[in-house]
Protein backbone atom coordinates (compact mmCIF):
# COMPACT_ATOMS: atom_id res chain seq x y z
CA UNK A 1 0.00 0.00 0.00
CA UNK A 2 1.01 3.57 -0.75
CA UNK A 3 -0.01 6.38 2.14
CA UNK A 4 0.08 9.72 -0.49
CA UNK A 5 0.21 13.15 1.38
CA UNK A 6 0.19 15.97 -0.71
CA UNK A 7 0.40 19.24 1.45
CA UNK A 8 -0.79 21.28 -1.86
CA UNK A 9 -4.31 20.92 -3.65
CA UNK A 10 -2.34 20.63 -7.56
CA UNK A 11 -0.43 17.90 -5.41
CA UNK A 12 -3.46 15.64 -4.37
CA UNK A 13 -4.64 15.99 -7.62
CA UNK A 14 -2.07 15.15 -9.30
CA UNK A 15 -1.38 12.24 -6.91
CA UNK A 16 -5.28 11.23 -7.71
CA UNK A 17 -4.61 10.92 -11.91
CA UNK A 18 -1.93 9.19 -11.40
CA UNK A 19 -3.47 6.50 -8.96
CA UNK A 20 -7.42 6.49 -9.40
CA UNK A 21 -7.82 3.71 -7.23
CA UNK A 22 -6.36 5.46 -3.91
CA UNK A 23 -8.74 5.86 -1.48
CA UNK A 24 -9.27 10.07 -0.12
CA UNK A 25 -8.96 9.76 3.68
CA UNK A 26 -9.79 13.10 5.10
CA UNK A 27 -11.06 12.01 9.16
CA UNK A 28 -10.95 8.38 8.50
CA UNK A 29 -14.47 7.95 10.47
CA UNK A 30 -15.18 5.84 7.35
CA UNK A 31 -12.02 4.67 5.82
CA UNK A 32 -10.28 3.29 9.01
CA UNK A 33 -13.05 1.44 9.79
CA UNK A 34 -12.94 -0.22 6.86
CA UNK A 35 -9.32 -0.86 6.80
CA UNK A 36 -9.19 -1.86 10.65
CA UNK A 37 -11.49 -4.44 9.79
CA UNK A 38 -9.76 -5.95 7.16
CA UNK A 39 -12.91 -5.07 4.56
CA UNK A 40 -10.70 -2.51 2.36
CA UNK A 41 -7.16 -2.82 1.28
CA UNK A 42 -6.49 -0.45 -1.45
CA UNK A 43 -3.62 0.07 -3.29
CA UNK A 44 -2.81 3.53 -1.71
CA UNK A 45 -4.09 6.03 0.61
CA UNK A 46 -4.31 9.65 -0.74
CA UNK A 47 -4.56 11.69 3.06
CA UNK A 48 -5.78 15.05 2.50
CA UNK A 49 -5.64 16.56 5.75
CA UNK A 50 -2.59 18.20 4.69
CA UNK A 51 -4.09 20.52 1.86
CA UNK A 52 -4.63 23.98 3.53
CA UNK A 53 -7.64 24.73 1.45
CA UNK A 54 -9.64 21.62 2.31
CA UNK A 55 -9.71 23.30 5.41
CA UNK A 56 -11.24 26.76 4.71
CA UNK A 57 -14.69 28.15 4.77
CA UNK A 58 -15.02 31.35 3.23
CA UNK A 59 -18.43 33.48 1.10
CA UNK A 60 -18.11 32.96 -2.57
CA UNK A 61 -18.51 35.72 -5.23
CA UNK A 62 -21.90 34.89 -4.96
CA UNK A 63 -23.00 34.58 -1.70
CA UNK A 64 -23.37 31.14 -0.73
CA UNK A 65 -20.87 29.78 1.59
CA UNK A 66 -17.87 27.90 0.16
CA UNK A 67 -17.31 25.10 2.42
CA UNK A 68 -14.22 23.25 2.05
CA UNK A 69 -14.24 19.44 1.95
CA UNK A 70 -12.11 18.98 5.17
CA UNK A 71 -14.38 20.90 7.18
CA UNK A 72 -14.83 18.92 10.38
CA UNK A 73 -18.41 18.71 11.98
CA UNK A 74 -17.08 20.59 15.00
CA UNK A 75 -16.25 23.92 12.97
CA UNK A 76 -19.42 23.68 11.13
CA UNK A 77 -21.70 23.61 14.39
CA UNK A 78 -18.96 25.87 16.19
CA UNK A 79 -18.95 28.40 13.12
CA UNK A 80 -21.27 28.12 10.65
CA UNK A 81 -24.47 27.60 12.70
CA UNK A 82 -25.90 30.50 11.93
CA UNK A 83 -25.93 30.70 8.38
CA UNK A 84 -25.85 26.65 8.09
CA UNK A 85 -28.45 25.71 10.22
CA UNK A 86 -29.66 22.78 8.93
CA UNK A 87 -26.45 21.48 8.08
CA UNK A 88 -25.28 22.19 11.75
CA UNK A 89 -28.41 20.40 13.51
CA UNK A 90 -27.51 17.71 11.18
CA UNK A 91 -23.74 17.81 12.43
CA UNK A 92 -24.91 17.75 16.17
CA UNK A 93 -26.25 14.09 15.56
CA UNK A 94 -23.29 12.81 13.84
CA UNK A 95 -21.19 10.52 16.24
CA UNK A 96 -19.34 11.64 19.12
CA UNK A 97 -17.58 14.49 19.84
CA UNK A 98 -14.67 12.40 18.93
CA UNK A 99 -16.16 11.50 15.98
CA UNK A 100 -17.40 14.95 15.09
CA UNK A 101 -13.96 16.55 15.42
CA UNK A 102 -12.39 14.45 12.84
CA UNK A 103 -15.59 14.01 10.14
CA UNK A 104 -16.07 16.07 7.33
CA UNK A 105 -18.74 16.93 5.04
CA UNK A 106 -16.29 15.92 2.68
CA UNK A 107 -16.18 12.56 3.77
CA UNK A 108 -19.81 12.28 3.76
CA UNK A 109 -20.01 13.19 0.61
CA UNK A 110 -17.02 10.37 -0.74
CA UNK A 111 -18.38 7.88 1.04
CA UNK A 112 -22.11 8.68 -0.13
CA UNK A 113 -23.74 6.56 2.79
CA UNK A 114 -27.87 6.52 2.31
CA UNK A 115 -27.17 7.46 5.85
CA UNK A 116 -25.37 9.68 5.94
CA UNK A 117 -26.46 12.91 7.90
CA UNK A 118 -25.22 15.97 5.87
CA UNK A 119 -26.98 14.97 2.74
CA UNK A 120 -30.54 15.98 3.53
CA UNK A 121 -29.94 19.44 4.76
CA UNK A 122 -27.60 19.48 1.45
CA UNK A 123 -30.05 18.23 -0.44
CA UNK A 124 -32.86 20.60 1.25
CA UNK A 125 -30.64 23.78 0.89
CA UNK A 126 -30.11 22.99 -3.00
CA UNK A 127 -26.20 22.76 -2.27
CA UNK A 128 -23.79 22.18 -5.11
CA UNK A 129 -20.64 19.79 -4.85
CA UNK A 130 -17.21 21.23 -6.55
CA UNK A 131 -15.57 18.45 -7.36
CA UNK A 132 -12.06 18.30 -9.42
CA UNK A 133 -9.34 16.58 -11.12
CA UNK A 134 -6.20 17.66 -13.12
CA UNK A 135 -8.83 18.18 -16.41
CA UNK A 136 -10.73 20.59 -14.79
CA UNK A 137 -13.53 21.75 -12.39
CA UNK A 138 -17.23 20.95 -12.08
CA UNK A 139 -20.30 21.50 -9.79
CA UNK A 140 -22.50 19.09 -9.66
CA UNK A 141 -26.05 19.61 -7.62
CA UNK A 142 -26.35 17.61 -4.17
CA UNK A 143 -29.73 16.20 -6.39
CA UNK A 144 -27.35 14.76 -8.68
CA UNK A 145 -24.44 13.52 -6.73
CA UNK A 146 -25.89 10.50 -5.29
CA UNK A 147 -26.02 7.51 -8.26
CA UNK A 148 -26.34 4.02 -5.58
CA UNK A 149 -25.97 3.02 -2.67
CA UNK A 150 -22.69 4.22 -1.87
CA UNK A 151 -21.82 5.52 -4.99
CA UNK A 152 -21.42 8.88 -5.98
CA UNK A 153 -21.05 11.27 -9.74
CA UNK A 154 -17.19 11.39 -9.28
CA UNK A 155 -14.92 9.89 -11.79
CA UNK A 156 -12.16 7.80 -11.11
CA UNK A 157 -9.51 10.85 -10.94
CA UNK A 158 -11.79 13.24 -9.32
CA UNK A 159 -11.41 14.89 -5.64
CA UNK A 160 -14.02 16.45 -3.43
CA UNK A 161 -13.24 20.43 -3.47
CA UNK A 162 -16.20 22.13 -1.39
CA UNK A 163 -19.73 22.58 -1.03
CA UNK A 164 -21.19 25.40 -2.05
CA UNK A 165 -24.53 26.20 0.06
CA UNK A 166 -26.53 29.65 0.23
CA UNK A 167 -26.95 31.34 3.88
CA UNK A 168 -29.77 30.73 5.04
CA UNK A 169 -32.71 32.67 3.93
CA UNK A 170 -35.96 30.94 6.13
CA UNK A 171 -35.85 28.70 8.82
CA UNK A 172 -34.41 25.05 8.35
CA UNK A 173 -34.74 21.88 10.49
CA UNK A 174 -33.50 18.37 10.99
CA UNK A 175 -34.46 15.37 12.22
CA UNK A 176 -33.24 12.00 12.64
CA UNK A 177 -34.83 8.41 14.08
CA UNK A 178 -32.33 6.23 16.14
CA UNK A 179 -31.71 4.21 18.97
CA UNK A 180 -30.07 6.61 21.25
CA UNK A 181 -28.57 10.33 21.21
CA UNK A 182 -25.07 9.63 20.10
CA UNK A 183 -23.35 7.20 18.29
CA UNK A 184 -26.02 6.78 15.51
CA UNK A 185 -26.30 5.87 12.13
CA UNK A 186 -29.40 6.78 11.25
CA UNK A 187 -32.45 4.63 10.69
CA UNK A 188 -34.53 7.49 8.77
CA UNK A 189 -33.79 11.33 8.90
CA UNK A 190 -35.56 14.28 7.25
CA UNK A 191 -34.27 17.55 6.68
CA UNK A 192 -36.24 20.78 5.55
CA UNK A 193 -35.61 24.44 4.54
CA UNK A 194 -37.99 26.86 3.84
CA UNK A 195 -36.99 29.48 1.19
CA UNK A 196 -39.35 32.05 1.41
CA UNK A 197 -37.73 34.88 -0.56
CA UNK A 198 -38.29 31.83 -3.99
CA UNK A 199 -41.47 31.08 -2.40
CA UNK A 200 -40.25 27.57 -2.33
CA UNK A 201 -39.86 24.33 0.20
CA UNK A 202 -36.62 22.12 -0.01
CA UNK A 203 -36.42 18.76 1.48
CA UNK A 204 -34.07 15.84 1.89
CA UNK A 205 -34.84 12.20 2.94
CA UNK A 206 -31.49 10.03 4.81
CA UNK A 207 -31.76 6.13 5.32
CA UNK A 208 -35.08 5.54 3.31
CA UNK A 209 -33.99 4.62 -0.45
CA UNK A 210 -30.72 3.30 -2.10
CA UNK A 211 -29.85 7.51 -1.74
CA UNK A 212 -30.18 10.24 -0.06
CA UNK A 213 -32.92 11.55 -2.20
CA UNK A 214 -35.96 14.93 -2.22
CA UNK A 215 -39.42 14.74 -2.04
CA UNK A 216 -40.11 17.37 -4.59
CA UNK A 217 -43.61 16.42 -4.65
CA UNK A 218 -44.35 17.05 -1.14
CA UNK A 219 -42.60 20.07 -1.43
CA UNK A 220 -44.21 21.47 -4.10
CA UNK A 221 -47.23 20.92 -2.88
CA UNK A 222 -46.78 22.74 0.49
CA UNK A 223 -45.06 25.38 -1.06
CA UNK A 224 -48.35 25.46 -3.29
CA UNK A 225 -50.58 25.40 -0.80
CA UNK A 226 -48.52 28.30 1.29
CA UNK A 227 -49.14 30.12 -1.67
CA UNK A 228 -52.46 29.62 -2.37
CA UNK A 229 -53.63 30.64 1.00
CA UNK A 230 -51.11 33.73 1.05
CA UNK A 231 -49.40 32.92 3.73
CA UNK A 232 -45.98 33.43 3.00
CA UNK A 233 -46.87 36.84 3.27
CA UNK A 234 -49.59 36.43 6.14
CA UNK A 235 -47.69 34.45 7.77
CA UNK A 236 -50.69 33.04 9.37
CA UNK A 237 -51.00 29.55 11.47
CA UNK A 238 -50.74 26.42 9.12
CA UNK A 239 -54.17 25.13 8.18
CA UNK A 240 -55.36 21.63 9.99
CA UNK A 241 -54.18 18.74 8.41
CA UNK A 242 -51.46 20.18 5.86
CA UNK A 243 -48.44 19.66 7.87
CA UNK A 244 -50.21 15.89 7.92
CA UNK A 245 -50.43 15.60 4.10
CA UNK A 246 -47.10 16.80 3.65
CA UNK A 247 -45.95 14.31 5.88
CA UNK A 248 -47.62 11.50 3.99
CA UNK A 249 -46.48 12.79 0.54
CA UNK A 250 -43.02 13.07 1.90
CA UNK A 251 -43.59 9.41 2.87
CA UNK A 252 -44.75 8.19 -0.49
CA UNK A 253 -41.02 9.66 -1.83
CA UNK A 254 -39.15 7.08 0.16
CA UNK A 255 -38.30 3.72 -0.91
CA UNK A 256 -36.82 2.32 2.08
CA UNK A 257 -35.65 -1.57 2.93
CA UNK A 258 -35.64 -3.58 5.82
CA UNK A 259 -32.15 -3.89 7.87
CA UNK A 260 -30.68 -4.14 10.97
CA UNK A 261 -31.31 -0.66 12.00
CA UNK A 262 -34.94 -0.64 11.45
CA UNK A 263 -38.06 -1.93 9.21
CA UNK A 264 -38.90 -0.15 5.83
CA UNK A 265 -42.54 0.43 7.53
CA UNK A 266 -40.62 1.93 11.05
CA UNK A 267 -38.98 4.01 8.52
CA UNK A 268 -42.15 5.21 6.75
CA UNK A 269 -43.81 5.63 9.34
CA UNK A 270 -41.00 7.84 11.14
CA UNK A 271 -40.67 9.80 7.83
CA UNK A 272 -43.97 10.94 7.83
CA UNK A 273 -44.16 12.03 11.60
CA UNK A 274 -40.61 14.08 11.07
CA UNK A 275 -41.76 15.98 7.77
CA UNK A 276 -45.23 16.63 9.53
CA UNK A 277 -42.87 18.39 12.73
CA UNK A 278 -40.10 19.93 11.00
CA UNK A 279 -42.93 21.63 8.82
CA UNK A 280 -44.60 22.33 11.93
CA UNK A 281 -41.41 23.46 13.89
CA UNK A 282 -40.12 25.41 10.49
CA UNK A 283 -43.89 27.05 10.04
CA UNK A 284 -43.39 28.56 13.68
CA UNK A 285 -39.98 29.74 13.50
CA UNK A 286 -41.23 31.67 9.67
CA UNK A 287 -44.09 33.13 12.23
CA UNK A 288 -42.06 33.87 15.05
CA UNK A 289 -39.71 36.29 12.50
CA UNK A 290 -42.46 38.64 11.73
CA UNK B 1 7.12 3.68 6.34
CA UNK B 2 8.78 6.12 9.05
CA UNK B 3 6.75 8.70 10.97
CA UNK B 4 8.53 11.28 13.30
CA UNK B 5 6.07 12.54 16.02
CA UNK B 6 5.94 14.65 19.01
CA UNK B 7 4.31 11.83 21.66
CA UNK B 8 3.88 13.55 25.41
CA UNK B 9 6.07 16.31 24.44
CA UNK B 10 8.81 13.83 23.43
CA UNK B 11 10.26 13.54 19.74
CA UNK B 12 9.66 10.09 18.71
CA UNK B 13 10.27 7.91 15.38
CA UNK B 14 8.42 4.88 14.70
CA UNK B 15 9.95 2.42 11.66
CA UNK B 16 8.34 -0.21 9.49
CA UNK B 17 5.60 1.44 9.92
CA UNK B 18 2.21 -0.19 7.78
CA UNK B 19 0.40 2.21 5.39
CA UNK B 20 -2.96 1.41 6.37
CA UNK B 21 -1.79 1.44 10.12
CA UNK B 22 -3.89 3.42 12.60
CA UNK B 23 -2.33 5.47 14.99
CA UNK B 24 -3.41 3.54 17.84
CA UNK B 25 -1.49 0.71 16.92
CA UNK B 26 1.57 2.35 16.18
CA UNK B 27 1.32 3.90 20.25
CA UNK B 28 0.46 0.65 21.23
CA UNK B 29 2.77 -1.82 19.87
CA UNK B 30 5.65 0.25 17.94
CA UNK B 31 5.88 3.32 20.55
CA UNK B 32 5.69 1.26 23.84
CA UNK B 33 2.43 3.39 25.04
CA UNK B 34 -0.01 0.71 25.45
CA UNK B 35 -2.54 3.21 27.93
CA UNK B 36 -5.02 3.80 25.18
CA UNK B 37 -6.96 0.80 24.85
CA UNK B 38 -8.31 -0.98 21.59
CA UNK B 39 -11.72 -2.30 22.08
CA UNK B 40 -13.73 -1.51 19.34
CA UNK B 41 -11.57 -0.30 16.31
CA UNK B 42 -14.45 1.82 14.98
CA UNK B 43 -14.61 4.98 16.90
CA UNK B 44 -17.73 3.45 18.59
CA UNK B 45 -16.12 3.18 22.26
CA UNK B 46 -13.76 6.09 22.88
CA UNK B 47 -11.13 4.05 24.96
CA UNK B 48 -8.52 4.67 22.55
CA UNK B 49 -9.07 8.54 22.66
CA UNK B 50 -6.12 10.35 22.64
CA UNK B 51 -5.29 14.05 21.61
CA UNK B 52 -4.16 15.03 18.13
CA UNK B 53 -2.61 18.48 17.87
CA UNK B 54 -4.25 19.27 20.99
CA UNK B 55 -7.98 18.02 19.78
CA UNK B 56 -9.50 14.61 21.12
CA UNK B 57 -10.04 12.27 18.64
CA UNK B 58 -10.32 8.36 18.55
CA UNK B 59 -6.11 6.92 17.75
CA UNK B 60 -7.79 4.72 15.82
CA UNK B 61 -9.42 5.91 13.18
CA UNK B 62 -6.17 7.98 12.74
CA UNK B 63 -3.92 6.77 10.07
CA UNK B 64 -0.27 6.50 11.70
CA UNK B 65 0.96 8.39 8.66
CA UNK B 66 -2.03 11.18 9.28
CA UNK B 67 -0.01 11.85 12.59
CA UNK B 68 3.76 12.15 11.37
CA UNK B 69 4.77 15.58 12.05
CA UNK B 70 1.90 16.09 14.92
CA UNK B 71 1.74 16.61 18.30
CA UNK B 72 -0.08 13.56 20.23
CA UNK B 73 -1.04 14.05 24.20
CA UNK B 74 -1.73 10.25 25.18
CA UNK B 75 -3.22 9.58 28.77
CA UNK B 76 0.51 8.85 29.39
CA UNK B 77 1.10 12.51 29.27
CA UNK B 78 -1.24 14.01 31.75
CA UNK B 79 0.34 13.49 34.80
CA UNK B 80 3.70 13.91 36.07
CA UNK B 81 5.49 10.58 36.45
CA UNK B 82 3.60 9.17 39.66
CA UNK B 83 1.44 12.33 40.28
CA UNK B 84 -1.49 11.51 38.62
CA UNK B 85 -3.36 14.42 37.14
CA UNK B 86 -6.20 15.55 39.29
CA UNK B 87 -9.12 13.87 36.42
CA UNK B 88 -7.09 10.66 37.20
CA UNK B 89 -7.28 11.15 40.95
CA UNK B 90 -10.37 11.75 40.85
CA UNK B 91 -11.31 8.49 39.03
CA UNK B 92 -9.72 6.67 41.51
CA UNK B 93 -10.98 8.05 44.78
CA UNK B 94 -14.79 7.85 43.58
CA UNK B 95 -14.37 4.23 42.19
CA UNK B 96 -15.09 5.47 38.63
CA UNK B 97 -12.60 2.30 37.56
CA UNK B 98 -14.15 -1.18 37.24
CA UNK B 99 -12.37 -3.27 34.61
CA UNK B 100 -10.32 -0.27 33.44
CA UNK B 101 -10.82 -0.52 30.16
CA UNK B 102 -12.48 2.28 29.19
CA UNK B 103 -10.96 4.63 31.83
CA UNK B 104 -8.03 6.03 29.96
CA UNK B 105 -10.08 7.07 27.06
CA UNK B 106 -12.72 8.74 29.41
CA UNK B 107 -9.79 10.43 31.39
CA UNK B 108 -9.03 12.09 28.23
CA UNK B 109 -12.32 12.90 26.84
CA UNK B 110 -12.62 14.23 30.67
CA UNK B 111 -9.66 16.44 30.71
CA UNK B 112 -11.02 17.85 27.42
CA UNK B 113 -14.06 18.75 28.65
CA UNK B 114 -13.07 20.43 31.89
CA UNK B 115 -10.28 22.14 29.49
CA UNK B 116 -13.19 23.82 27.81
CA UNK B 117 -15.87 23.94 30.59
CA UNK B 118 -14.33 24.10 34.09
CA UNK B 119 -18.09 23.81 35.59
CA UNK B 120 -20.10 21.55 33.57
CA UNK B 121 -24.03 20.43 34.10
CA UNK B 122 -24.95 17.13 34.41
CA UNK B 123 -26.39 17.07 30.62
CA UNK B 124 -22.88 18.53 29.47
CA UNK B 125 -21.10 15.62 31.00
CA UNK B 126 -23.00 13.28 29.47
CA UNK B 127 -22.87 15.30 25.53
CA UNK B 128 -19.00 15.38 26.87
CA UNK B 129 -18.62 11.99 27.05
CA UNK B 130 -21.52 10.32 24.91
CA UNK B 131 -18.17 8.88 22.73
CA UNK B 132 -16.84 6.73 25.66
CA UNK B 133 -18.66 3.43 26.14
CA UNK B 134 -18.03 1.73 29.99
CA UNK B 135 -19.49 -2.00 29.57
CA UNK B 136 -19.20 -2.55 33.24
CA UNK B 137 -21.99 0.39 32.96
CA UNK B 138 -19.89 2.68 35.87
CA UNK B 139 -21.79 5.86 34.88
CA UNK B 140 -22.54 7.12 37.99
CA UNK B 141 -19.27 6.65 39.55
CA UNK B 142 -18.23 8.42 36.05
CA UNK B 143 -20.38 10.99 36.72
CA UNK B 144 -19.55 11.21 40.85
CA UNK B 145 -15.80 11.61 39.24
CA UNK B 146 -16.02 14.50 37.01
CA UNK B 147 -18.00 16.55 38.91
CA UNK B 148 -15.50 15.78 42.22
CA UNK B 149 -12.27 16.54 39.34
CA UNK B 150 -14.40 20.04 37.88
CA UNK B 151 -14.94 20.91 42.32
CA UNK B 152 -11.08 19.96 42.74
CA UNK B 153 -9.40 22.42 39.27
CA UNK B 154 -11.46 25.25 40.94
Amino acid sequence: MDFLAPTTWADALAAKAEQPDAVALAGGTDVMVEINFDHRRPPALLDLTRVPELREWGTDTDGRIRLGSGVTYTRVIDELGDRLPGLAMAARTVGSPQIRNRGTVGGNLGAASPAGDSHPPLLAADAEIEVASVRGVRRIPAAEFYTGVKRNALAPDELIAAVLIAPASGPQQFCKIGTRNAMVIAVSAFGLALHPQRRVVGTGIGSAAPTPRRADAAAEFLAGELAAAGLWESRDALPEGLAVEFGRKVRDAAAPIDDVRGSAAYRLHSLSVMARRAASWAWDDYRKVA
Amino acid sequence: MRINLTINGERRDADDVWEGESLLYALRERLGLPGSKNACEQGECGSCTVYLDGTPVCSCLVAAGQADGREVTTVEGLGQGEDLHPVQKAFVERGAVQCGFCTPGLIVSTHDLLQRNPRPSDPEIREALAGNLCRCTGYEKIMDAVRDAAERAE
